[in-house]
């Protein structure tokens, strides 16, 4: 929910103690920021009230010397000056104890065998009440259970009601394949038939359930207690936005993926690449020994080996690294001190290059805001321009699906509804929404909340922004040969900015269109010259792109062209797969021209296949790191577990590692590494502060990444040795392998467990917040790195070029365009297989569905022909990344033929 | 067309007659039909809601909240939404209870007279008709109505020349207790579940489709054509107390003639019992009543003396209801028969709040169990302890409260059938049954 105005406070009491609270929350809320511990299952702090479940029932009173009192729910009670409540009051602890008795005549008492126990809401909350003897003799109730797919477990007949997984799916995520069918004592909340969810944002149904009626399928597989995990605050790789995760391992096995609430970013919810895209980490083909010419070297000759070329190299200047945007700032810097600046190239195209580099540009200089996710939701107007954002960075399109909602709270505003009453909200406001204008190459998911939407060539968008600059301000030249219904649409665009108070524009570099980055920013000049303060959010592709921008360094396309020269004898190539960057022939030949081709990556790849010399990198779980988002935020992520019997290790340890023999000083922890990276690039400098360095500790302790001390876990290894391991030491941070340590008031950029006395499950992050809603305790993780110098130059326009042939758009899967999470095997069964997008007019008589071969730049590949009435003509959609799919030229001409 | 000269002493039914198909709209015109809405078209809204409000008219629904009063909340004015709705709710599904049905059946564009004129109070220029699903018959006949009413001018935009536009839908609901309900009707209406809403906001600023909305019952709107054309002061004249009009009254269970009959408010319940449904069959005797449909608590014979009307029967800790009594014999098993309602009640849960959707089926286990000799001695704890939990403000709505309405007035003036059920652990024989206390 949105921020909302802030009244002055006013003075309630709680069981006989006088409190100062803000009027406009509720009692729920307020009992819960002041510490009380009042059981709730319906309410859920971004869902809102509903009244549904009756669990929080308090005692209000009427006045003064009212003994008596009435039973109201918390949830739904205002906090009006001088109002007198009490939660233990007879009446209201007993209600509280007959919901539960209520719960309890259907719910099967199954917890040893339930996925959800030790870590779930309802236990914790009928321990809350005191609730234990059952008095209901007769028969339960019992329901069929679904199929619901890869993602998500479904066991009805742990259902307690509380409606909280339709109004996340439907109302919060927009999602209409779950439901609630049936009445009274037999509502069943499922599909209407077996079949795969279909949001995006599935996996939040885990978290938004109070028990274990929707589970974590993958996690079930393999299931482990939730205190015998080790955990680790992470930050999710799979694209720009940097949601907070919290891997949790056992047995060198990641075993899950939680949220790790972010207030400024992922807030309660995840996509369902962020949680289930960590699969890939366990996968049994990852390189796991480090291999010179095919066979096996030791870790320590390996870095030997890699420095002694570098050192080659670097007399000779005949060596060239190549980073990535998936790898940590600590390991791109390293590599690209170890080979010298100028002989470093960033792991993307040209294009792509292009496009970072601008987008950064642009963010440096804009006059508009720079808006997290969570700003995103209070805007209250939006142009998407471009970007397929439930593909390229789904949780931003969930924060512009309740964006629409400001004109509803505005209503219930004007109609003393409160905000926090969601479904009064919701009833009196229907389909009011504020302006969200969606301009895309085809149809997208965020289609059905848009005021309206336009289809085009990355070319055709720009143009119709254009001619929304030009609206806003006339000095502003039109944009040549548009229609008259795009002419009108500019002008309802424009309008619909002008008139907002919070006008958001949303652009990335999806499309690798420069020319629709530079309307962005061009947009927002004229906002800001129109006198209306706008907020920008522009998506790079991965979760490091823009820290690979702020890095600096040439492109992959430059890099093969130098091998290709022959002026290269040793390529080290970092967490890279050059087949996804340039054509499979090109870089094979360029291969052949090396001596040596030094591979440090975490998946197998047909880069890695070529190595000759390939070491074994981590990947998000076992390494510790810093990646930039794409609000400029440096985060770092922190390393779950030391996998054993492995070479497997940081990337950036690899190189720091070869750095001696390699005459290079690149430290020897991962403090000194990040101090040298900010020392050596000024617009890194606040990385250090992303969070507390190694020596930082907590009461004299350090923190532990494991729960409170369980026998479980030190007979985890007890079958070959009875006697407790010696846990790993962790020189790298604060956090430690272990049980022990200080946990209470951890830094929030280093909580790896959120857990209170009497909270089990994921709701007990209201006790590390000041306010429901707001920022951790100790402030949101993370650090602002972007310098800002506002410009109001416009950029000036390419030239524009009418449609020719069929020219390739990227088009983005959730599960497919993203190279490492499609590696998992859950999200491998959504990947799609090939295919091409054109409009029918287009066609020239190809059938829906039929097989089709693709030909651009002397590439061709097989697909799946699909006819999309919403897709832009003159455009072939190629779905970017997907297996089969080669890595052809956004822009070029496109051949479809019958195979 | 001749408008009658004296005013009728039934006016509800007066239209009405029994086994034969209802008045046309000539007919009914020659009977009196539309005098209400002409004279109402001629007055300023505000009036005609004020004069409602001085007839003392109380709903008929159940709750017998003033009607002008509720058309009052509606904001009026220049400022006020321009799409307002009226809606009947015609659901009619309180066990006993089938007043409306006769007044649907029977004198259709009496109803949509009442309609009419309730849409132009409040300037509402679109109504809903709530229909039970059952209702075909009423279904079928108001359809005709309507058609009629359209090719005249009394539906339609500019209605009867007066500038007043008024377009009515029927909405035939596919069968739940709870849309009886007036925020869950709205909600059913939308096309959402029919569940109950959160007041506030109240329907009359915020109700169908997010617009101001009146919803009132079929025999309330029946009343308005009435009031509108012969006064306030007749309509009270009808009534033995306070509230304005006659009332249907209704009575089953095992009496001589079971039925419903329009009488002035306030008429005793010995009267209706004894002089309309002809007494008890014989050999039975009368051991108590739901004076108002199923969810209210029950009255036993020191009560027959009540005048039915909505103080009268609070006072004595009951509710008036819709005003159809539902009569216990001596010979009936009182488990049985609560356990009959709580069966019903437990079903039509919407299943929104958990007190009623998971305290309904416990409590109707429990009677079954009793009835069947597997009561146990701490059953009727239980049974005492539902009544509270699901009682008012526990839960979301008024329908497990009602529910409880008679478990709990049972458990109170039948202990003795209970006890006897709880402590003994065989079933009730039939002989044994419903022996006086």
């Amino acid at each position: 929910m949105t921020v909302s105005r802030k009244p002055p406070q006013v003075g309630i009491q709680i069981d006989g103690k006088a409190h100062a609270v803000d009027p406009s929350r509720n009692l729920l809320e307020v009992a819960l920021e002041l510490g009380y511990d009042l059981p709730y299952f319906c309410w859920h702090p971004a869902l809102g009230s509903v009244g549904a479940c009756r669990q929080c029932a308090v005692t209000q009173f009427k006045d003064e010397n009212d003994t008596q009192g009435r039973v109201v729910m918390a949830c739904m009670t205002p906090c009006a000056d001088k109002t007198r409540f009490s939660l233990a009051h007879a009446d209201a602890v007993s209600m509280r104890e007959a919901v539960i008795e209520f719960l309890m005549t259907n719910h099967p008492h199954d917890c040893p065998v339930c996925e959800e126990g030790g870590a779930c809401h309802l236990q914790d909350m009928t321990l809350m009440t005191g609730h234990a003897y059952r008095r209901f003799r007769h028969a339960k109730r019992t329901h069929v259970n679904q199929d619901l797919g890869p993602f998500v477990g479904h066991e009805m007949n742990r259902c307690i009601a509380c409606y909280r997984c339709v109004r996340f799916y439907r109302e919060y995520a927009g999602g209409d394949d779950l439901n609630v069918f049936g009445a009274h004592h037999h509502v069943y909340f499922g599909r209407a038939s077996d079949g795969v969810l279909e949001s995006p944002f599935s996996g939040n149904l885990v978290e938004v359930c109070p028990t274990g009626v929707f589970t974590d399928k993958t996690y079930g597989e393999s299931y482990t207690r939730k205190w015998d995990l080790q955990q680790a605050p992470g930050v999710c790789h799979h694209c720009a936005l940097g949601c907070n995760i919290m891997p949790g391992e056992r047995y060198g096995r990641i075993k899950r993926v939680e949220n790790r609430y972010h207030g400024a970013l992922n807030g309660y919810f995840l996509c369902d690449r962020g949680r289930y895209g960590y699969q890939y980490t366990n996968a049994d083909d990852r390189p796991r020994r480090a291999r010179l010419n095919d066979a096996p070297v030791g870790a320590e000759a390996a870095a030997a080996q890699l420095g002694e070329w570098v050192a080659q190299g670097r007399a000779t200047g005949r060596v060239l690294g190549i980073g990535s945007p998936r790898a940590s700032l600590e390991a791109n810097h390293a590599l690209r001190t170890l080979v010298g600046d100028a002989n470093f190239h960033r792991g993307i195209t040209e294009n792509e290059s292009a496009c970072d580099d601008l987008l950064l540009q642009i963010l440096q200089r804009t006059p508009a805001r720079i808006a997290s996710v969570r700003e995103a939701e209070s805007a209250d107007a939006v142009l998407v321009l471009g970007e397929d954002l439930l593909a390229t960075g789904a949780r931003l399109a969930l924060a512009l699906r309740q964006s629409v909602r400001n004109a509803a709270y505005e209503m219930a505003d004007a109609a003393n509804v409160p905000r926090w009453q969601d479904h009064s909200v919701r009833l009196l406001a229907q389909d009011a929404r504020n302006p969200l204008f969606v301009l895309s190459a085809r149809a997208t998911g965020l289609d059905d909340i848009a005021k309206r939407t336009y289809h085009g060539r990355p070319a055709d968008l720009a143009r119709l922004a254009q001619e929304v600059v030009h609206l806003l301000d006339y000095t502003q030249p039109r944009a040549p040969g548009l229609d008259d219904d795009a002419i009108h649409l500019a002008h309802d665009i424009a309008t619909a900015l002008k008139s907002a108070q919070r006008p958001l524009i949303v652009a990335g570099t999806a499309l690798e269109s420069t020319a629709l980055l530079q309307e962005a920013a061009n947009l927002c000049i004229a906002l800001d010259k129109a006198g209306v303060a706008p907020s920008i959010a522009l998506l790079p592709r991965a979760a490091n792109s823009m820290g690979t921008a702020l890095l600096g360094g040439g492109d992959t396309d430059a890099a093969l062209a130098r091998v290709e020269a022959g002026e290269v004898d040793t390529l080290v190539v970092l967490e890279s797969d050059l087949y996804r960057l340039a054509p499979g022939a090109r870089v094979d030949a360029a291969l052949a021209r090396l001596q040596q081709l030094v591979v440090i990556d975490a998946v197998s790849t047909e880069t890695t296949a070529k190595a000759t010399l390939l070491l074994p990198a981590g990947s998000f779980a076992e390494t510790d790191g810093t990646l930039v988002n794409h609000e400029g935020r440096a985060q770092r992520h922190f390393q779950v577990f030391v996998p054993s019997d492995t070479d497997i290790r940081e990337s950036w340890r690899w190189l720091q590692q070869s750095a001696p023999a390699a005459g290079v000083d690149l430290g020897d922890t991962l403090d000194a590494l990040i101090a040298q990276c900010a020392g050596a690039n000024p617009a890194l400098a606040g990385i250090v502060d992303a969070a507390p360095s190694a020596r930082f500790r907590l009461a004299g302790s350090r923190i532990p990444r494991q729960s409170h001390r369980s026998s479980g876990r030190t007979a985890m290894h007890a079958h070959r040795d009875i006697h407790e391991p010696r846990p790993p030491q962790d020189a790298d941070t604060p956090l430690a392998f272990s049980m022990e340590g200080a946990r209470s008031g951890a830094p929030p950029a280093e909580i790896p467990i959120f857990w209170a006395p009497r909270w089990n499950s994921v709701q007990s992050i209201n006790k590390f917040q000041h306010e429901i809603n707001g920022p951790l305790r100790g402030g949101d993780p993370g650090v602002l790195l972007l310098a800002r110098e506002a410009t109001a130059a416009y950029y000036a326009r390419p030239a524009w070029q009418a449609a020719g042939t069929l020219e390739v758009v990227w088009l983005y899967e959730l599960f497919g365009s993203e190279e490492l999470s499609a590696r998992g095997a859950a999200i491998a069964t959504r990947v799609p297989a090939p295919y091409v997008v054109v409009h029918p007019d287009g066609a020239h008589g190809l059938a829906q569905g039929s097989r089709v071969e693709c030909s651009s730049d002397g590439l061709s590949w097989m697909a799946e022909l699909r006819l999309d009435e919403t897709m832009a003509p003159g455009a072939a959609g190629v779905p970017r990344g997907l297996p089969g799919v080669p890595a052809v030229r956004a822009g070029a001409a496109l051949r479809v033929e019958a195979a | 067309m001749t408008a009658r000269t004296s005013p009728p002493g039934k006016p509800l039914t007066d239209r009405i007659r029994p086994e034969h198909p209802p008045y046309g709209l000539a007919d009914y015109e020659r009977h009196g039909g539309f005098q209400g809405l002409r004279a109402a078209l001629k007055m300023a809204p505000q009036d005609v809601t004020g004069l409602v409000k001085a007839a003392g008219l109380r709903g008929r629904g159940g709750a017998g909240f003033p009607t002008g009063v509720k058309w009052g909340l509606v904001p009026m004015g220049a400022e006020a939404p321009k799409q307002k709705y009226i809606v009947a709710n015609g659901d009619e599904m309180e066990p006993g209870t089938f007043k409306d049905r006769l007044l649907l059946e029977g004198d259709p564009l009496q109803f949509i007279e009442g309609m009419l004129i309730g849409g132009y109070a409040i300037g509402a220029s679109v109504g809903y008709i709530f229909l039970r699903a059952e209702y075909v018959l009423a279904a079928e006949r108001l359809r005709a109505a309507m058609r009629e009413c359209r090719v005249r001018h009394l539906l339609g935009r500019n209605v009867l020349g007066s500038g007043f536009d008024f377009e009515l839908h029927l909405h035939t609901s596919a069968g739940r207790y709870i849309c009886g309900e007036e925020t869950a009707l709205i909600s059913s209406i939308e096309g959402k579940r029919a569940i109950p809403r959160a007041k506030p906001p109240f329907p009359a600023t915020a109700g169908l489709f997010g617009k101001p909305t009146v919803v009132n019952n079929i025999e309330t709107l029946c009343n308005v054509p009435h009031i509108v054309h012969y006064g306030a002061d007749w309509f009270r004249g009808l009534s033995k107390c306070g509230d304005g009009g006659t009332k249907l009254y209704g009575a089953s269970g095992k009496l001589r003639h079971p039925g419903a009959w329009e009488l002035p408010m306030g008429t005793t319940v010995r009267e209706i019992l004894d002089e309309h449904a002809g007494g008890m069959r014989a050999g039975l005797k009368l051991r108590g009543f739901l004076p108002g449909g199923a969810s209210t608590d029950f009255l036993t014979a020191e009560h027959l003396d009540l005048p039915m009307d909505f103080d009268s029967i609070a006072k004595a800790g009951s509710r008036m209801g819709t005003g159809t009594m539902i009569v216990l014999d001596d010979q009936t098993d009182v488990i049985g028969m609560v356990r009959n309602l709580q069966m019903f009640f437990a079903r039509e849960s919407c299943g929104w709040c958990t007190p009623c959707r998971d305290g309904l089926p416990w409590g109707e286990k429990i009677l079954a169990g009793l009835q069947t000799g597997q009561g146990q001695p701490d059953d009727l704890d239980v049974l005492r302890q539902l009544t509270r939990w699901l009682g008012p403000g526990r839960t979301f709505c008024a329908h497990a409260p009602g529910a409880m309405e008679p478990l709990q007035s049972a458990l109170k003036h039948f202990r003795v059938d209970f006890e006897r059920a709880a402590n003994r652990g065989v079933p009730i024989t039939a002989a044994e049954t419903g022996t006086p206390t």
